[in-house]
């Protein structure tokens, strides 16, 4: 039997309920016995005595007592187990909520977050029987039939000896058997992960099933991973089973052997009815602990699996953070420059870097046009300013401070960023504007949205502002959650903005309308956008062209279109007057 | 209870499955009984010392019970969990089932957080539909009927008497705890849901927290919203636990019950003493059946209203019908709108209005006019994702309402401004649109959509929603899609919005020559950026859903009007869009 270490050191952070549960438990135990001890007294007289009712009054009452105080005990050493359990499901939940928080979005695009949240709220709750009911069951199916075999040998040793003896065959049973059972677990539980972010897959990817005229035939792969899904369970549970079985057997068998044994010796005279009816009473009590053990220990392995992932998680090494914190509030951010200095970054796993020896220096009220074509290591170059990922060689230097002796969140309370697909929250859209600035007044919101046009689309909607939005904005166009996410800029107003595509799918009349509002934003700040209109980035101060990984050129459009390269090269593909 | 009849009726191709797992779990507590039983009945027979003959009857029996105990319950076991995952898979095939013809249409209400939270919560708790709903209380009356059956024998007042706890444990306490978990399970249910789509708002959302330094709160309101779950499970396991123990508290009272009125029968003579042991341990054995019973009742309410939502997803009407006998698949594709309506659910301002025009088998046309103007809703439509309210569709001499939506699409391929990618491989997400599609047909696609470097990573996951993937790199993806499929008809809405002047120029050239090589191939082209118009053979201009004007760019030019007007405010304000993709 594997027992997880690191979910026995989870229980030592809160031992108190688990070692009250064990106690109660085998208090519990303790007043089983003396029920069996009442009731066989009672029989005996009955059977062999006078059973006269006023005979069996006292015992009646005494076995009633012993029940109730049975019943007490083992509800309170449920309850105290389930206790500690949810202190320690509480634990894991922010651990694991402050570990995704630490990791980052480079960590969270990386994975199917189907599958991450299956694991935070579902890993989470399978690892209940683990703690409810297993570990209290470890102790007590020590305890318990240690209390029993106490009692049982000095009015039986015979009896006694033939429990001792087969009570053994359980637990080797268990470990046996256990083994195969868990690797198969093992297996089970990643295809129900598996099987949980393939179906969120398959429903937000319906329309695109359709439009392919796949959509009916998916029922068919659907079936055919609920078949096998079913056929890999039962193979798993056949052997599972099997310990379960064996178990049962071994109890079933030893009862029936105490049973023979007892009877043959009542037969011969040499055990009364009395105990021979004590100890017939307590056998399946002797037995039942450990089975439980078995279909709780079963209950319990989903959890340990579940365990892995929670501490793969828990265990990723996370980014270096900084610990200096460097206030910025006493400086004035917006009149120093920020240089990239000799910037290199490789993304783990790939050969090649992503930005290669980055030097630029990005002034102060400055417009920067960030251009060139796809993976030339344009959003890499953004996620630094915005700190999901830190340089790997070279620095970035705010003024003379490197901007890593910055606290993170000080730093990014400077920045605005409108980015190429903004998420938008499960929420209204009033709360997904406020994000931008909690304690807004309405006037200052009824600014931001006049600011980035999104009047119209407000007054369109049956609730205005208080309606909710879809998932990834489901019922929101890509220039509306783009006006959106502009929106929540102006409310933020921050010193410095970063801006992805910001005019791409709005229609020319907003467009129009929508560049000069951005002006209005950018005025006075440092901006940075990644552009692809030409008129946004004849305007700017400073255009970078990359091309993988490097800055292949830099300047004005003046300077630039002079000279011969990437930028001429893409200014002559669409002659002035026939472009797009 | 309409939900759990329902239920029933779906799962109910599994009815024999059911009962004959019923069967066994009774036959599995019988013989627990009857080991208990033949085990008293030995050592009465041995205290009287009768002839060693009289007690190999119980040990025969304690023998056969010991064994038989063990097996039927591995037995039970493995066919009532083969069965629930019948009922499972069948369960997640009904639900999709249902579901597919309601998309998109009829989905957009529902975020898809949330169907997933009902997908794999609602779907999972109804795994339990047969094994914790419906086995516990058939067992259990099967066992209480054999139990009758043996103590009628003895006396008709102890078989009454144990009747009535007997049903006290199987009614009594699944009513007493229901009453006093009232609404637990529900409001668990509820914060699970939030819970749910709070935490992929965290996930997803997660740079935009960051940003606006929000990361800390949110994760604030996911740890109070998990507390606030905690406690209720608290509460819920307290009146919970308490099951076990209230049904030993009835096993006692039945055993003192019978006790005391056994007592004056045996000491008046009408009862052999001899069964008192007997009696007691039937009694005693018998209520193992009615443990899982409250647990039952909690089952079957969460059971319910986990269908119930299921249900409310389902039961929506789709909005197009499936022709019942669709016509065949017109040879000549061209298309044809006339006098079209539309209006979305829940809007006052109607999309299309009176709406007609044609498009000939060849033509290549271009659908232009500012955002809001209806040009998206005219896709739509045609691809069967919503009926027009009024007027008629035509594809070649066939009415759209008379073919099939899957033909349909089939034969027309469509790339949209935001396409989804599975988290799968590049190959799965191509073969989509060809099933049978050879590696050098999708490198061939590829190449087509300007995807080269892609072309030797076949096997590379494209990452959650693609987001592996740049925008413009899933735009490409969805044009070496519109490649491999090779339909009569290509839409592209909006299509190039994201890409690179140098992409989009070269996509749109090699989407031209496609459709020019293959004369028969129809292309219409929905964009709001007026760009290469004088390649299309017509432009249909669109405005608050109705044509303002049609023609060709020159014919458009010299008319001087709404298309002019929007052509010559993009040129003089934005002229060509400049490199860069994402």
């Amino acid at each position: 039997m594997n027992l997880d270490r690191r979910l026995l050191l989870l229980v030592t952070r809160h031992p108190l309920p688990f070692i009250a549960s064990v106690v109660l438990g085998t208090l519990g135990g303790v007043m089983m016995i003396g029920q069996a001890a009442v009731l066989s007294r009672i029989i005996d007289t009955m059977f062999l005595g006078d059973a006269g009712t006023g005979n069996i009054l006292i015992p009646l009452l005494l076995f009633g007592l012993f029940s109730f105080l049975r019943a007490l005990c083992n509800w309170t050493s449920e309850t105290e187990a389930n206790r500690g359990t949810l202190k320690i499901k509480r634990l894991l939940h922010e651990k694991m909520l402050r570990k995704i928080s630490a990791l980052g979005p480079l960590y969270t695009n990386s994975v199917q977050s189907g599958r991450l949240s299956v694991k935070i709220l579902k890993g989470i709750e399978s690892l209940d029987p683990y703690f409810s009911q297993l570990i209290p069951q470890l102790a007590l199916s020590m305890a318990v039939p240690l209390f029993i075999l106490a009692v049982v040998f000095p009015s039986d040793p015979l009896s006694g000896f033939i429990l001792l003896a087969t009570a053994p065959l359980i637990p080797l049973f268990m470990i046996l058997i256990g083994k195969a059972a868990q690797k198969a677990t093992a297996k089970q539980w990643e295809t129900l992960s598996r099987m949980s972010g393939n179906f969120l897959d398959v429903l937000q990817g319906l329309t695109t099933l359709k439009l392919f005229g796949k959509s009916r035939e998916r029922t068919r792969s659907i079936s055919e991973i609920s078949e096998s899904f079913r056929h890999s369970t039962m193979k798993v549970l056949k052997v599972a089973f099997l310990s379960s079985l064996a178990l049962e057997l071994v109890s079933t068998i030893g009862t029936a052997i105490i049973a023979v044994e007892i009877g043959l010796r009542l037969w011969a005279g040499s055990i009364g009815f009395q105990p021979a009816l004590f100890i017939l009473l307590l056998t399946p009590d002797f037995y039942l602990p450990l089975r439980q053990l078995g279909t709780k220990f079963h209950a319990g392995l989903e959890g340990v699996k579940a365990a892995d992932d929670i501490f793969a998680l828990l265990e990723k090494p996370e980014p270096k953070q900084n610990s200096t914190t460097d206030s910025l509030r006493t400086q004035r951010f917006s009149e120093q420059p920020i240089r990239f200095e000799t910037v290199s970054y490789t993304y783990s796993g790939s050969d090649r870097n992503v930005l290669n020896d980055i030097n630029c220096t990005l002034e102060p009220g400055c417009k920067t046009a960030v251009t060139g074509p796809s993976g030339a290591g344009k959003t890499t170059f953004i996620n630094m300013l915005l700190r999901f990922i830190e340089p790997l060689e070279g620095s970035i230097m705010y003024g003379n401070t490197n901007i890593q002796s910055y606290n993170r969140e000080e730093w990014l309370n400077r920045i605005s960023w409108v980015p190429q697909h903004p998420y938008l929250f499960n929420a209204t859209l009033r709360e997904n504007l406020l994000i931008g600035k909690t304690d807004a007044t309405e006037n200052e919101l009824l600014d931001a949205i006049e600011q980035s046009r999104l009047g119209a689309f407000i007054d369109s909607l049956p609730q205005g502002l208080d309606t909710k939005i879809g998932e990834q904005g489901a019922r929101i166009s890509g220039g509306e959650a783009q006006r959106l996410s502009l929106a929540r800029a102006f409310l933020k107003n921050a010193p410095i903005l970063i801006l992805d595509e910001p005019t791409s799918n709005t229609d020319p009349v907003l467009e129009k309308e929508l560049l000069e509002s951005m002006k209005r934003l950018i005025k006075g700040k440092t901006a940075i956008l990644i552009a692809h209109r030409l008129s946004t980035i004849r305007d700017a101060d400073l255009i970078l062209v990359f091309d993988r990984g490097n800055i292949v050129q830099s300047g004005t459009h003046a300077s630039l279109q002079q000279k011969d390269g990437f930028y001429r090269k893409a200014l002559l593909a669409y002659p002035e007057g026939t472009a797009v | 209870m309409k939900e759990i009849a329902r239920l029933l009726r779906i799962v109910r191709p599994y009815q024999w499955w059911m009962l004959l797992a019923a069967v066994l779990g009774f036959t599995t507590i019988g013989s627990g009984i009857g080991l208990l039983v033949s085990s008293a009945y030995i050592l009465a027979k041995a205290a009287l010392h009768p002839s060693f003959h009289e007690l190999q009857l119980g040990i025969a029996g304690v023998r056969f019970f010991g064994l038989a105990r063990g097996i039927l319950r591995y037995i039970e076991r493995l066919v009532s969990h083969n069965t629930t995952f019948k009922i499972l898979s069948r369960l997640r095939i009904w639900f999709y089932e249902s579901i597919e013809p309601l998309a998109p249409a009829r989905l957009l209400h529902y975020k898809s957080g949330d169907l997933l939270q009902r997908i794999t919560g609602d779907i999972d708790t109804l795994e339990n539909f047969y094994s914790r709903v419906i086995a516990p209380p058939v067992t259990a009356i099967m066992i209480s009927i054999l139990l009758w059956v043996l103590m009628g024998n003895i006396s008709l007042t102890f078989a009454f008497v144990l009747l009535c706890f007997h049903v006290i444990a199987g009614t009594g306490i699944p009513l007493l705890s229901g009453y006093l978990n009232r609404g637990i399970s529900s409001k668990i249910s509820a914060l699970q849901a939030e819970l749910q789509t709070k935490t992929l708002d965290c996930i997803q959302g997660i740079s935009d927290l960051m940003l606006f330094n929000r990361l800390g709160s949110h994760i604030g309101q996911l740890e109070e919203l998990k507390f606030r779950e905690l406690e209720l499970q608290r509460k819920h396991a307290l009146i919970q636990r308490s099951h076990e123990s209230l049904t030993g508290l009835l096993m006692s009272g039945a055993v003192i019950t019978i006790l005391w009125l056994l007592a004056p029968e045996i000491q008046q003579g009408n009862i052999n003493g001899i069964y008192t042991a007997m009696i007691i341990i039937a009694v005693m054995a018998s209520f193992e059946a009615f443990l899982p019973l409250p647990d039952a009742v909690q089952h079957l309410e969460a059971n319910a209203a986990a269908g119930k939502r299921l249900f409310e997803i389902v039961d929506v009407k789709p909005v197009v019908t499936i022709p019942d006998h669709p016509a065949k698949y017109p040879d000549n594709h061209s298309i044809s709108f006339s006098n079209i309506s539309f209006s979305y659910p829940e809007t006052h301002i109607p999309a299309l209005s009176d709406v007609s025009f044609s498009i000939r088998e060849g033509e290549k046309t271009a659908i232009v006019g500012p955002s809001g103007a209806g040009k998206s809703t005219i896709s739509n439509l045609l691809l069967k994702f919503w009926p027009p309210s009024e007027g008629t569709i035509t594809i070649g001499d066939q009415k759209l309402d008379h073919l099939d939506a899957e033909t349909v699409r089939k034969n027309i391929s469509i790339v949209s401004q935001k396409t989804y990618l599975f988290g799968e491989s590049i190959r799965k997400n191509l073969m989509l649109a060809k099933p049978d599609a050879t590696d050098e047909e999708l490198k061939r696609a590829l190449h087509f959509a300007g995807l080269e470097p892609f072309a030797d990573k076949l096997d590379m996951w494209t990452g959650q929603h693609g987001m592996n993937l740049s925008g413009g790199e899933r735009q490409r993806m969805a044009i070496a899609r519109v490649f491999l499929q090779d339909a009569s008809v290509i839409i592209l809405d909006e299509a190039t919005a994201n890409l690179d002047t140098l992409t989009e120029k070269s996509v749109m050239q090699s989407m031209l020559s496609l459709c020019r090589n293959k004369k028969e191939k129809t292309l219409v082209v929905i964009t709001h950026r007026l760009g290469n118009m004088s390649l299309f053979d017509r432009i249909l201009v669109l405005e608050h859903g109705s044509i303002r004007e049609q023609g060709t760019h020159e014919q458009l030019m010299q008319k001087k009007g709404l298309y002019a007007s929007m052509w010559s405010l993009q040129h003089r304000h934005a002229p060509p869009e400049l490199i860069t993709g994402s």
